[in-house]
């Protein structure tokens, strides 16, 4: 219960909560930019409901949020009124969504970090991040689900789908590597229980992801290189530009409400 | 109805505990006069049917409607919290307050068996019971046009989150699913 917390936990759970709001938001924005995009009408509809739920996600992590500031901000402020430096999602979830093999090998690596982080984020001790994660773990299984067998029909398709696959594989691989890091707080969160110890999904989900990668007759990277930094509020160039578009409504009409 | 054979035997446990928790409910003129509000996206379904009212209490002298979200991105979230408001608020209630609880989480299990035989009629597939399902699909989904088991599955993903596109190879119409989690 936040009425339990004292400041100092309250304060570093709130700093947790926007950073999971963060990755949602970013991630399923990037997704949404498919709408009308998409190669065809059913890919075009399955992808904006798959953000529809990333978004839905961010939404409940920044109510959360804003109960636990209390000081008048509210889930809105936390999309719409923050600057690329305050934003702490990681790198893996703001990468432009490229082209369509891009998008799905994105959703695969990010979609199979989520299965175990949920899986854990459940029996967090703070009953609200437990309850999130009871409802989003349904989802990301089925976005899993979606993601594996597109992965797979691009990497067994046709020598353009598997080009494109691999590249995006290469391309993405060395973003991955943030998704097993701790900092102070992420630490400090563990410890108490009420986040999770991100090193110890790590071998799962190297294991998940190269199974399938193998079925998709993918080459699985070596670990040559490695980016994080969004966690601390350095992102890719990306980001800002982003959050421009994202904003500017917002931004332009400061406290619209739809 | 006879074609939903596959479905309507069993009764979800999770289903036989809401409709305990209503059947015990000193508060039934509530409940029942909260089955007129309905999905904004799928009218012939009460928030009853789909499982979204889980409970109605008194707190002192206050109304205390729980709801919880089918999905976390489900837009008719809103629309629902302000139809309670208007159905209480015609009938007389003014001391009331709508809560949105996430656990336990919502499943289709939780849904009416009545819910799914009006989805039926409408044209949706209903869902499949959790334990009829491993892990997405051992049995085949039956066509609401013309009950044929001979489908197939065109996209995850319909015209709302909580429906997959699915074709009957018989009578070649496509339909709506509405999946199962």
């Amino acid at each position: 219960m936040v009425s339990d917390m004292n400041e100092e936990t309250k304060q570093a759970v709130l700093n947790y909560t926007i950073r999971l709001g963060d990755d949602a938001v970013v991630i399923g924005h990037r997704i949404a930019e498919w709408c009308r995009n998409a190669p065809f009408l059913e890919e075009d509809l399955a992808l904006s409901n798959v953000a529809l739920d990333f978004i839905g996600r961010a939404r409940m992590f920044y109510g959360y949020a804003e109960e636990l500031a209390d000081d008048g901000r509210k889930e809105d402020y936390f999309a719409y009124m923050r600057d690329h430096r305050e934003y702490q999602n990681l790198l893996i979830m703001e990468l432009p969504r490229g082209d369509f093999a891009y998008t799905m090998v994105r959703q695969l690596l990010v979609d199979v970090f989520n299965l175990y982080y949920l899986e854990q984020l459940i029996s967090s001790t703070d009953e609200t991040l437990a309850a999130i994660a009871g409802k989003a773990i349904k989802e990301t299984r089925y976005h899993l689900r979606r993601s594996h067998e597109w992965v797979l029909r691009l990497g067994l398709g046709t020598d353009e789908s598997k080009i494109r696959a691999q590249k995006a594989v290469d391309d993405i691989w060395g973003f991955t590597h943030e998704l097993f890091d701790l900092d102070e707080l992420e630490q400090q969160m563990a410890d108490a229980g009420i986040g999770v110890d991100n090193r110890s999904l790590q071998q799962d989900w190297s294991a998940k992801v190269k199974s399938i990668l193998e079925e998709a007759s993918l080459i699985v990277p070596e670990d040559s290189w490695k980016v994080k930094g969004g966690r601390e509020g350095y992102h890719t160039e990306y980001l800002g530009q982003m959050l421009n578009e994202m904003q500017c409504v917002h931004r332009a009409n400061p406290g619209l409400e739809w | 109805m006879v074609a939903m054979s596959q479905v309507l035997p069993l009764v979800a446990a999770a289903y036989s505990e809401r409709l305990t928790r209503r059947n015990n409910s000193e508060l039934t003129q509530i409940w029942d006069l909260l089955d007129q509000v309905t999905d904004p996206e799928i009218p012939v379904l009460s928030i009853w049917d789909l499982g979204v009212l889980t409970q109605v209490e008194k707190q002192q002298e206050k109304l205390l409607i729980s709801i919880t979200p089918t999905y976390s991105g489900c837009p008719a979230m809103d629309t629902i919290a302000a139809d309670i408001s208007s159905v209480l608020t015609a009938a007389g209630y003014q001391n009331f307050s709508i809560k949105r609880v996430l656990a336990p989480a919502w499943k289709t299990d939780l849904m009416s068996p009545e819910g799914k035989a009006k989805l039926h009629q409408y044209g949706i597939a209903p869902p499949l019971l959790n334990e009829n399902c491993c892990s997405g699909q051992c049995f085949s989904i039956e066509c609401p046009h013309c009950g044929s088991l001979n489908t197939k599955t065109i996209s995850e993903f319909g015209s709302t989150a909580c429906k997959a596109l699915h074709q009957c190879l018989d009578c070649n119409e496509p339909f709506d699913y509405f999946k199962n989690i």
